[in-house]
């Protein structure tokens, strides 16, 4: 059974911070300071491999890849 | 539209402020500093140093290197941030010092992008107005060593002057295309207001600037048939050096094609391209093409190309 899109990108998360992602799904990835702004353009460069998106600039917001929950969400609306 | 760089010139303030000198004022380490920036360290100017006058510092360079007197210059177009006054800005001052008494002196009060915006307006001006004297002066230690400092932005910025000389004359490098941009959407995630301290939003800034100087380039270069593997130097704003690293990444080429001086000079804003630009040509002016990129508060980016006549 494929993975979840959730544990997708968990893995993405935890390949970047080089840490494992938060417990909590809803935990800010930045403010908790697993992840730095530079991480920031990673993260979404890898989502768009990783899930073959093109996340256009103006869905450039930090908002929307603060979390792991934020981020499924956003692919939820894209896919 | 025919225009060629002539010459670039460059001042920097002799003061060094190390991130040693920097650690216990911002309650971080030196080690930290570097990490997070990829700045060793910074120059900072005298009190009684001006836009005005590292601006004409760097512009007498550019003109002593391009054997042109100042009587040739038929435009001024001078950027900063940084200015401490609403109106007039720098450029009637810089005019004035250079004994400009006539020709039209411009303002360009962007920041970050104000260089490349000086000289993707200069290409497009220079049939008309004929020689035209772009300069960029940024006194940013006074925008953020204001009590209490904020370590995000004390620890990034830098002073200095950088200048170009671009002409319809022939010339070193034949100025091919730019593209300019504007999102104004951003333009209170990175902002001076002329007091108190300057704002950054850093994620936001990061995630524009990590996908937009690349696409930027990108769109310039396939405008004139050209690859970024093509290209013998990427003259990009100095932002961070971590953000350097990523746009080489992104364009697939070496990071030795991006030149960075970022490391000793911190970001000196608008100056930093042109800086930039003068220490590559002094050293390694190599053949080919050039191509220039800065991205910056408002948000306003861009990138501008163009090749070697030898």
């Amino acid at each position: 059974m494929p993975d979840s899109s959730r544990q997708r990108l968990r893995t993405l998360v935890q390949e970047i911070a080089g840490k494992p992602a938060p417990e909590n799904d809803e935990e800010s990835l930045f403010e908790s300071g697993l992840l730095d702004s530079f991480a920031l353009p990673d993260l979404v460069s890898a989502i768009e491999k990783e899930f073959a998106i093109k996340v256009p600039d103006s869905d450039l917001n930090p908002r929307k890849f603060d979390s792991v929950a934020r981020m499924e969400a956003y692919l939820a609306d894209h896919m | 539209m025919t225009a060629y760089l002539h010459a670039f010139g460059a001042h920097l303030p002799e003061r060094i402020v190390t991130n040693a000198e920097l650690a216990g004022r911002v309650g971080k380490t030196a080690e930290w500093i570097e990490s997070v920036s990829g700045i060793q360290e910074r120059r900072w100017a005298e009190p009684q140093a001006t836009i005005a006058t590292m601006g004409v510092a760097a512009a007498e360079k550019c003109l002593k290197i391009a054997g042109v007197p100042t009587s040739k210059i038929g435009m001024l177009i001078a950027a900063s941030g940084s200015g401490a006054r609403g109106f007039p800005g720098p450029a009637a001052a810089i005019a004035d010092r250079l004994c400009l008494l006539s020709v039209p002196a411009i303002d360009l009060p962007i920041a970050s992008a104000g260089s490349l915006f000086g000289l993707g307006l200069a290409m497009r001006l220079a049939e008309t107005y004929g020689d035209i004297l772009v300069v960029a002066s940024e006194k940013m230690s006074a925008v953020v060593e204001t009590e209490p400092l904020d370590p995000n932005s004390t620890i990034l910025f830098g002073d200095g002057a950088g200048a170009a000389l671009v002409s319809a004359r022939p010339g070193k490098w034949r100025m091919l295309d730019a593209v300019l941009h504007t999102d104004g959407q951003y333009r209170e995630d990175l902002a001076f207001d002329g007091s108190g301290t300057l704002r950054m939003n850093g994620l936001t800034v990061i995630l524009q600037a990590a996908r937009k100087i690349p696409s930027s380039i990108e769109e310039v270069l396939a405008r004139q048939g050209l690859s970024a593997q093509q290209v013998t130097a990427f003259l990009l704003h100095q932002a961070n050096l971590n953000l350097l690293t990523r746009v080489a990444k992104a364009l697939d080429v070496g990071v030795e094609k991006i030149f960075a001086n970022v490391q000793r000079y911190g970001n000196t804003s608008s100056a930093s391209m042109l800086i930039a630009a003068a220490e590559w040509a002094e050293t390694n002016p190599g053949r080919g093409p050039i191509v220039f990129s800065a991205f910056g508060a408002g948000f306003h980016w861009g990138a501008l190309v163009a090749d070697s006549t030898d």
